[in-house]
């Protein structure tokens, strides 16, 4: 793609370098890169910074040559890891777009059943199908950098994306949602009578759902020193049942390392 | 007619998800013409059972990227079906102004982004913002729009947050709405310039008759239950969807195939067009008229033209439901939820056609039993026998491999499948 009008975009009196970009997805809802198509206001910036030259739900043309690889989705069959690897070859960098690359997001519920067959039977009947436990892309090959979120938040990713243009560090932040969300005003949900997971999971997100008066499901993972431990204790305080704080917990697969997330279902 | 014809097409390229195109004529004799999806299917209808029936809206609308708005809609209202909840008038207004707004969102980036390459012999929009920039800029303004509007009623333009069962977490401010009335005025303007520019275009010339298959207008276009409704003159109950998709497992798909009277049938913008073209609104009716687009149209291709229909359509009656709620005092967004045993099922129209979510839950209100029934998953088996017309006629007609490889990715394209959506 041509953008002829940042070629002579300058950071600083210097030449800005723009790195051949590629999109690709795996099992996912591909709303993630639909978010990066989602910044109509700012999109034609975004892309001058930029040279796309894979990225198929929106362009005809492809390209292995590319330094930067922004990856959606997770691992469900054997033919996903293949390709993945060929990507992660052909990459210098590898970023986890979203929660399914980065923990399994939603897709990882499945894994919460023991048998893979019942699974299957759920769906198909006796039809034969091909899948596997599904894994976060970290689990096939090594992810450079993740951007959180199910979705992803455009700005955030905007950000990252300039940072790494530029050569600036990127920090993510470590310190729970809830900082955002009384940064904000907000109502506390537990006052609302909501379930929220704001005080354990990673910020970054502004406080998303919880300033639209929902709850937090924790889609951007744990923050740092997240105590799940405690957190499954206040919410019981606060009258909720342990089955509405556990379906909280495993929706994205962000919190999967925890030992309270480990016990399975009945099937 | 040619000889030999060979077109293979993997992973088709702008389109949601994963899809190939495979087609062989030897000695002018069509030996294969196939539509393959062999997209990853993620399980959502195991992944549900035995959670708490909250979960199934905000699990359920991250089956598409591109509709969640429509598949939470869909799963609140199913539930609601199954709990007996009937929502008020304004969370109706509200529902229908949000879902208005992920149709402009969706048709908009598929006609200018996907679909306008095509017309205009580029690969992609990229190059169009160079050469035509014009044209991206107003097709960023009406996607830009849409989704600052679907922002300001569900919270977020996807995996929407106020949404939930009962109705809303959080209104939107008068005064926002009042601003977006004034913005979607304005629109119009740009949507006219779009629907000039396709004027000038030539869609391929191809028809293969079919049924179509649509929600049932009574009092307006329709958009949230009711009945459904055939161009072959069926008609039942949203809660008998069953009957209407009849689901089927095919070899060469990870989506489940629909029938209904025919082999197949159609659903998506040109099917509601074809079915219930009476209740769009006048000004919409003569841009349809300058297309030809008369009801029924068996050209496949024309579905670009009826969801350029629609979202002219979808912006009239948004301005009318944003100048209905200013005038109304707004009450209490959220009912309280009573959950308990029972079956419900939600019919909506979403971009790509009718969606079906179908819920059991326990006297607890526990989930055990989920379907899912998804536009594209209707619309595949009509896309395989319209290839396989469509090979056929083309390249009795002298059509070349690229020709033919273009007119099939085209054809596909026309319906805006949601593959990974369909596979779900």
């Amino acid at each position: 793609m041509k953008a002829k009008e940042s070629e002579s975009k300058t950071y600083l009196g210097i030449p800005l370098y723009r790195p051949k970009v590629a999109f690709f997805e795996f099992s996912s809802c591909e709303g993630c890169q639909l978010q990066i198509i989602n910044n109509e206001n700012t999109l034609l910036d975004f892309l001058s910074l930029v040279e796309v030259v894979n990225f198929r739900e929106a362009m005809t043309e492809k390209s292995d040559d590319y330094e930067i690889a922004f990856v959606e989705g997770s691992i469900t069959r054997n033919d996903e890891a293949e390709r993945l690897k060929k990507i992660r070859k052909n990459a210098k960098i590898l970023v986890a777009l979203g929660s399914c690359a980065c923990f399994g997001g939603v897709n990882q519920l499945k894994n919460r059943f023991n048998n893979i067959e019942w699974v299957k039977k759920q769906v198909y009947g006796k039809h034969p199908i091909d899948t596997a436990p599904v894994r976060a892309l970290e689990e096939v090959v090594n992810v450079d950098l993740r951007i959180y979120g199910c979705p992803i938040k455009k700005e955030e990713v905007e950000k990252i994306v300039l940072h790494v243009v530029l050569g600036k560090s990127i920090d993510i932040p470590k310190y729970p949602v809830c900082m955002e969300c009384k940064a904000n005003e907000n109502i506390c949900l537990f006052d609302l009578g909501e379930p929220c997971l704001g005080p354990i999971t990673r910020a970054g997100c502004d406080s998303w759902c919880p300033n639209n008066n929902a709850g937090c499901w924790g889609c951007r993972g744990p923050a740092e020193d997240a105590n799940v431990g405690y957190m499954k204790k206040i919410m019981k305080e606060k009258g909720f049942s342990e089955k509405t704080i556990l379906e909280r917990l495993d929706c994205f697969g962000g919190f999967a390392q925890f030992p309270e997330l480990k016990k399975k279902g009945k099937h | 007619m040619k000889k030999t014809i060979n077109v293979n097409v993997k992973h088709l390229t702008r389109v949601e998800g994963h899809g190939n195109i495979n087609i062989k004529i030897r000695n002018g004799k069509l030996l294969e013409a196939q539509w393959e999806v062999i997209e990853t299917p993620r399980f959502f209808e195991a992944m549900l059972v035995g959670r708490n029936w909250d979960n199934a809206p905000w699990i359920t609308g991250r089956i598409c990227g591109i509709c969640s708005i429509g598949h939470t809609l869909a799963s609140i209202r199913a539930v609601e079906n199954a709990f007996k909840i009937v929502p008020d008038e304004q969370t109706r207004k509200l529902r229908i102004l949000l879902k208005h707004m992920e149709t402009l969102q969706s048709h908009s980036l598929h006609l200018c982004f996907l679909v306008l390459p095509d017309l205009m012999n580029a690969g992609s929009v990229f190059p169009l913002i160079d050469s035509h920039k014009d044209v991206v800029v107003h097709a960023a303004k009406i996607k830009g729009l849409a989704n600052d509007l679907c922002d300001c009623i569900g919270g977020r333009r996807l995996h929407p947050t106020r949404t939930v069962v009962g109705g809303f977490t959080k209104l939107p401010a008068k005064e926002e709405l009042a601003a977006f009335g004034e913005r979607l005025k304005n629109i119009v303007k740009d949507l006219m310039v779009v629907a000039d520019l396709f004027t000038g275009f030539k869609l391929p010339d191809f028809t293969r008759e079919t049924e179509f298959v649509s929600l049932k207008g009574t009092a307006g276009y329709p958009f949230i239950g009711g009945d459904v409704v055939s161009s072959d003159g069926i008609q039942m109950r949203e809660q008998d969807y069953k009957k209407l998709t009849n689901e089927y497992i095919v070899k060469q798909s990870t989506a489940k195939w629909c029938r209904l009277s025919r082999e197949s049938f159609a659903v998506g913008a040109l099917a509601r067009l074809n079915n219930n073209f009476e209740f769009l609104h006048p000004v919409v009716k003569d841009i349809a008229g300058r297309f030809g687009l008369i009801p029924v149209n068996h050209n496949p291709f024309m579905n670009n033209i009826a969801q350029l229909v629609e979202s002219v359509h979808v912006v009239m009656d948004s301005i009318t439901l944003i100048d209905e709620l200013l005038s109304s005092k707004f009450t209490e967004p959220r009912q309280e939820v009573k959950p308990g045993s029972g079956v419900g099922v939600g019919a909506v129209e979403v971009p790509r056609g009718i969606l079906y979510h179908s819920y059991e839950f326990d006297d607890k209100g526990k989930i055990v039993k989920c379907d899912c029934v998804i536009p594209t998953g209707q619309n595949h088996a009509n896309i395989q026998h319209d290839l396989e017309a469509l090979a056929e006629e083309f390249a009795d007609r002298g059509k070349d491999d690229k020709e033919i490889e273009l007119l099939a990715s085209m054809l596909v394209r026309a319906y805006d499948p949601c593959i990974s959506c369909s596979v779900h």
